[in-house]
């Protein structure tokens, strides 16, 4: 039996933040100190000086697939597997694979890889982690395609945060070092507002010291106490799924509340045929987030049974759902959280 | 739909503004690099970029470096331009004169918490760096977590140790810039980590406090900025509870609950009265005493005025870039739709907010 290899993350908040580089420069350290060190994947965006810092690696040969009379590249796993370094450097963590791949994530590869005992160093934006899609997109406008789900980010042995101001980082725009001038232009007009950056930045440094905080958890480090209070409160989230389109925000949002607050989530979809609303249910599960349907004539009487009977301290609702109402007035004596989305004014 | 609105600064305050730019131009530009811990490059860093801008065609010299040289840095030293220190009372200071004289575009300060030996021209290295700035010059510097006044208690806390020399919060929060060096603490540990001899989870409490200070001050550059713009938008990058107190609702519970999530998730807690006419003296009473417990779990309390307290609160809640409001159930007896009740109205119109309800429950 392999021991499981390490991950380790560099964590950054746009293109261009030197994640790549980071990586690179650590995969030369590694092999410095005699270690079996290869580049799985590597995506060079023609930047010059990370170029440059593949020299002296070993890169293991993309794989190209065929779809559709077209062809695409991607990591060889296999490739990977065979040659089974001890650490593999894979860029660009949340990158979706391409058409005929055996899995659909870049990430899933990822873990493959660490199942068998090789230790992977890769990179990831802040906006890629699921759970502050809706965030993401209410602070820039854009709305990441390209996600982690969180436990996947949380399972890392190491996340680093690669940071430079935005200031900084827009000189590199602007100097041609991260896209080609005119591509850059339109990211400076867009996506790289200092505001947008500034804010992305921040997210990034909340998540790197929360990601601190979780490990310490897990090795189960004494934690804060408040003055003033004395025991604290298990709380136990429950997410109310409903088939109106905000429930994927509700469901994101849920999961990041029950992250921090180290509350278990579960969901639960009441109604007459509790048939639908699969993908939702699929959507939790990615998430890890106990989903289940209830049969049920009444939804939210349902709902506040069902979370009495199993002690939930709060019940999570969007906004737009039908029948919220209903609840907040059959479950006065429970904790309700109603959900606004985040609507990006224009 | 409120989450943002263009607001027209009066004259007078874009004149101060305008005013306050102008000021803020002529002055050097202070970046500084922050680290958690002694060894995890923060120094490297600094000369790096001094590196670059030379390169750049900048005009760089180092005004300071560390007491202690190391292998990884002098021979990046010998690259620079070095303004010698001066010797006062049997000690070292920045040569803070030759620098004005020398007038860099760039000076690079190493071990910016140093104390200057008494008899210099001002009592501390970081006083030094302001004189610097205020003739224009831009300073790169470096600093770690254990030197931030504020921070000393919490990291004495962790560690065990206190260092005694130190920069005020205020002057870390008055950078234009601050980049955070960041290091995993299980590799400091094993490497450099050597010297100060602590445990990796003393050093991951450590990181992590670096973390926040980082993104406070980023927090409120964010801010800063928007308010220059006129933008009043809540991004929610910090999470911001505020708790609606009333006579008569569970407060304590409220509270408690609201100081656990603003410590899970290094937010800030706000805590508000919306008056309401005459109260008896026992409401009074109860009132108080839920203002008072409030603050005493960190929450800063607002007593605020308005015919409709719905609306007060809303509008507060925008003001301050609230992420989640704690208010109690309605106490009628039953929600009749053509009656809209308080909170009903609360969440219908709290954009881009959770609202969380409480039951009133008083706890024993």
């Amino acid at each position: 039996m392999e021991t499981r290899g390490k991950l380790k993350i560099f964590l950054g908040y746009a293109a261009g933040v030197g994640k790549t580089y980071q990586m690179l420069t650590e995969a030369h350290q590694l092999k410095e100190q005699g270690r079996d060190v290869v580049i799985g994947y590597f995506e060079p965006h023609g930047r010059k000086e990370t170029i440059a810092l593949t020299e002296g690696l070993e890169t293991v040969p993309r794989k190209i697939y065929h779809h559709r009379g077209s062809t695409f590249e991607d990591m060889d796993t296999d490739a990977v597997l065979a040659r089974h370094p001890e650490v593999a450097a894979v860029d660009e963590f949340a990158h979706t694979n391409v058409p005929g791949s055996i899995r659909l994530k870049r990430w899933q590869d990822v873990i493959v890889l660490l199942e068998a005992g090789i230790d992977v160093l890769t990179s990831l934006n802040v906006q890629h982690i699921e759970s502050l899609n809706d965030q993401v997109w209410h602070v820039t406008g854009i709305r990441p395609r390209e996600t982690v789900p969180d436990w996947v980010v949380q399972e890392a042995d190491e996340v680093v945060m690669v940071d430079v101001t935005p200031r900084a980082l827009l000189h590199r725009l602007e100097r041609g070092v991260v896209y080609a001038p005119d591509k850059a232009q339109k990211a400076i007009e867009n996506f790289f507002t200092e505001s947008n950056l500034t804010a992305l930045r921040e997210l990034a440094m909340r998540q790197t010291a929360h990601q601190l905080e979780e490990r310490r958890e897990e090795l189960r480090l004494p934690q804060a106490v408040i003055p003033g209070i004395d025991s604290p409160r298990q709380e136990r989230i429950l997410l109310w799924l409903t088939p109106h389109p905000a429930t994927a925000m509700l469901i994101r949002r849920g999961r990041r509340v029950a992250d921090y607050l180290g509350a278990p989530c579960t969901a639960v979809y009441a109604d007459k045929e509790a048939t639908a609303l699969e993908p939702y249910l699929n959507f939790c599960r990615n998430l890890r987030i106990d989903a289940r349907a209830i049969d049920c004539a009444e939804p939210p009487k349902a709902v506040a049974e069902y979370a009495r009977e199993h002690s939930f301290t709060q019940v999570y609702v969007t906004r737009n759902a039908p029948d919220v109402g209903k609840l907040v007035n059959l479950a006065r004596d429970m904790q309700i959280t109603v959900v606004a989305e985040r609507v990006r004014p224009e | 739909m409120a989450t943002k609105d263009f607001c027209r600064p009066d004259p007078d305050e874009l004149l101060r503004q305008i005013q306050e730019q102008e000021a803020h131009d002529a002055r050097g530009r202070l970046k500084i690099f922050l680290g958690y811990a002694p060894r995890v490059g923060k120094s490297m860093r600094m000369f790096d970029e001094g590196r670059r801008r030379i390169k750049r065609g900048q005009d760089v010299v180092i005004g300071a470096i560390q007491s202690k040289g190391s292998e990884d840095i002098d021979p990046m030293i010998r690259e620079f331009e070095v303004i010698p220190p001066l010797h006062v009372n049997g000690g070292e200071t920045m040569n803070v004169e030759a620098i004005l004289k020398r007038a860099p575009h760039v000076c690079l300060v190493d071990e910016l918490a140093r104390n200057n030996p008494p008899g210099s021209r001002n009592a501390h290295r970081w006083q030094d760096v302001e004189e610097l700035r205020a003739h224009g010059i831009n300073v790169v510097a470096a600093i770690n977590l254990q030197h931030v006044l504020e921070q000393q208690d919490a990291v004495e806390r962790i560690t065990g140790r206190r260092a005694a020399n130190s920069v005020p919060a205020s002057f870390i929060h008055s950078a234009d810039e601050l980049v955070i060096v960041d290091v995993p603490a299980e590799e400091l540990a094993q490497h450099g980590g050597g010297s100060s001899n602590l445990k990796p989870h003393q050093l991951s409490e450590l990181r992590e406090l670096a973390l926040l200070l980082a993104a406070q001050v980023v927090e409120e550059q964010l801010q800063r900025y928007m308010d220059a713009h006129g933008i009043m938008q809540s991004w929610g990058t910090q999470e911001r509870i505020l708790v609606c107190i009333t006579p008569r609702s569970s407060a304590r519970a409220m509270l408690e609950s609201g100081a656990r999530a603003t410590q899970r998730f290094h937010g800030q807690m706000l805590a508000t009265y919306v008056k309401q006419g005459e109260l008896s003296r026992e409401a009074e009473e109860t009132l108080h005493g839920n203002l008072d417990y409030a603050r005493k779990l960190g929450a800063e309390v607002h007593v605020l005025e308005g015919a409709d307290p719905i609306a007060v609160i809303l509008q507060f809640a925008r003001e301050q870039r609230i992420t989640q409001v704690f208010i109690g159930h309605t106490q009628q007896k039953a929600w009749k739709f053509w009656t809209p009740n308080p909170v009903d109205r609360l969440i219908k119109a709290a954009d881009g907010m959770d609202v969380r309800l409480f039951p009133h429950t008083q706890p024993a």
